[in-house]
């Protein structure tokens, strides 16, 4: 019976945990609230940070949530300011287990830079939401268990 | 921290007061995990050292604020503060939205202050089913103070008195008369009432109507507690110190009172019924699935009635198990 009970809750286990963060002087908001109403259609938990906060503390917080990603969404233009800094910041944590994931307005040559950086994967601002959650799956799924 | 660690050296690190030790054990204790769970037991010897309280309320009535604040003002005495902040899960999908980190932003870099989010997974009563696994962690880890905030709860979700030291309840002005007060439910469970958003002008009535009802069923004897009605503004940044100190008061009259140990203990046996509870209903919800459409057909079709119903189902399922536990031990 414990066995039983036991084996049922590892198929618990599934829940993808998820920061979605805004960062600086960006208010643009209604994108990442229609993602994490996605997300959370698709059954992960779905950390939201606000708006205005530093890439600092949004890693800050991504630790102590122990996600499996944390999505920056960026409509400023300012994403080669912030990303450098998360990464860094995750660095400085021991946190590069942590899927970084970047969504919004980036120029076509930003994308290539920011994948370079290890931005895992960046999601244009007309990308579906299905998508969203398929590709935040699919990068959880390659990561492997930790 | 790339590759898999194991959680007994989680759970070593997490008694020096390593922070992302405790967050993965924390995902790992959530997650269901087996293999933690040894490292629980280990780390469960060594808590009982932070004081542990409740913050509950109705939906928006302010509690993360709430909790917010009263977090800086117990990091000015020098006191490091634990957050477990509870949201509701989807009945539909099993996602959550975790939203109390908002209110909570300014605290994030300091390194004094843990906050985790956690959603209820189905659990009812105000808290997740790892919630008090996650207060474990954070008490192992050095925290002196634990705030655990519920869900917006309704008017019966009282788990958390069952759970935490001291209960804090919030309600927020303008939401109800005085027959509301004298209600049974959530206002019962407080130690201590905080009326937020004491900015507002209607303020002054909800405090008077809480002491109102209180003074219906007011203790009596000097050893009593006489439950304090602390009024807030997150807005103006006051009343804090006061909630500060009554919280302060309560931990040394559970202290005096001897009250304390009892309060431990029957936190202790609760939790315990309750995860004997969840693993009979989770063997009841595997094993009735073959069983239910029989049943619930007679049902429906008015042939039983959904009692008997449910007694049948019950023995059914009763005797699987048995016959599974006995014919086959070891899986």
């Amino acid at each position: 019976m414990a066995e039983n009970a036991a084996k049922s809750a590892q198929g618990a286990g599934e829940n993808i945990r998820v920061l979605l963060a805004k960062v600086g002087l960006d208010g643009h908001d209604r994108g990442v609230k229609v993602v994490a109403r996605a997300l959370r259609d698709a059954g992960m938990d779905v950390v939201y940070s606000g708006l205005h906060r530093t890439p600092e503390e949004v890693v800050a917080a991504a630790v102590q949530e122990d996600v499996d990603v944390l999505g920056v969404s960026i409509l400023s233009g300012a994403h080669m300011t912030v990303f450098p800094r998360v990464m860094k910041a995750l660095d400085e944590h021991d946190a590069e287990d942590i899927i970084v994931a970047g969504g919004g307005v980036i120029p076509d040559d930003d994308v290539a830079r920011l994948t370079e950086m290890g931005v895992q994967k960046i999601l244009l601002q007309d990308t579906p939401p299905d998508e969203i959650v398929n590709a935040f799956r699919q990068l959880v799924a390659e990561r492997g268990p930790r | 921290m790339s590759e898999r660690v194991p959680s007994d050296e989680l759970a070593r690190r997490v008694r020096e007061g390593n922070l992302r030790a405790a967050a993965r054990l924390i995902t790992r204790v959530e997650a269901g995990e087996d293999e933690c769970r040894p490292a629980l037991a280990e780390l469960y010897r060594h808590t009982g050292h932070a004081h542990v309280v409740g913050i509950t309320g109705v939906p928006g009535c302010g509690k993360s604020t709430l909790v917010s604040q009263l977090a800086r003002t117990l990091r000015a005495d020098g006191r490091r503060v634990g957050i477990v902040a509870i949201d509701p899960s989807s009945p539909f999908s099993g996602g959550a939205i975790l939203g109390d980190r908002i209110r909570m932003s300014d605290l994030v870099e300091d390194p004094g202050v843990f906050i985790r989010s956690m959603a209820t997974r189905g659990a009812l009563g105000g808290l997740a089913k790892a919630s008090l696994d996650a207060v474990d962690i954070l008490d192992a880890a050095g925290f002196d103070t634990i705030l655990i905030e519920t869900v917006g709860v309704g008017q019966d979700e009282v788990d958390i008195v069952q759970a935490a030291q001291s209960t804090v309840v919030v309600s927020a002005p303008g939401l109800g008369d005085d027959i509301q007060a004298i209600k049974a439910g959530v206002l019962e469970i407080a130690d201590i009432h905080v009326v937020s958003k004491a900015d507002r002008a209607d303020a002054n009535r909800t405090v008077m109507e809480l002491k109102t009802m209180l003074t219906m069923s007011m203790p009596s004897g000097p050893d009593q507690w006489y439950t304090p009605v602390v009024a807030t503004s997150s807005e103006k940044c006051t009343g804090f110190d006061e909630l500060r100190d009554a919280i302060d008061r309560h931990r040394a009259h559970l202290i005096d009172s001897g009250e304390l140990e009892n309060k431990r203990s029957e936190i202790a046996a609760n939790r315990m019924l309750k995860i004997a509870e969840g693993i009979v209903r989770e063997d009841f919800r595997r094993e009735r699935e073959a069983d239910l459409a029989d049943v619930l057909g007679r049902v429906s079709r008015r042939e039983t009635d959904p009692h008997a119903g449910a007694v049948e189902l019950l023995a059914v399922v009763n005797s699987r198990i048995r016959h599974e536990s006995t014919a086959d031990p070891v899986q």
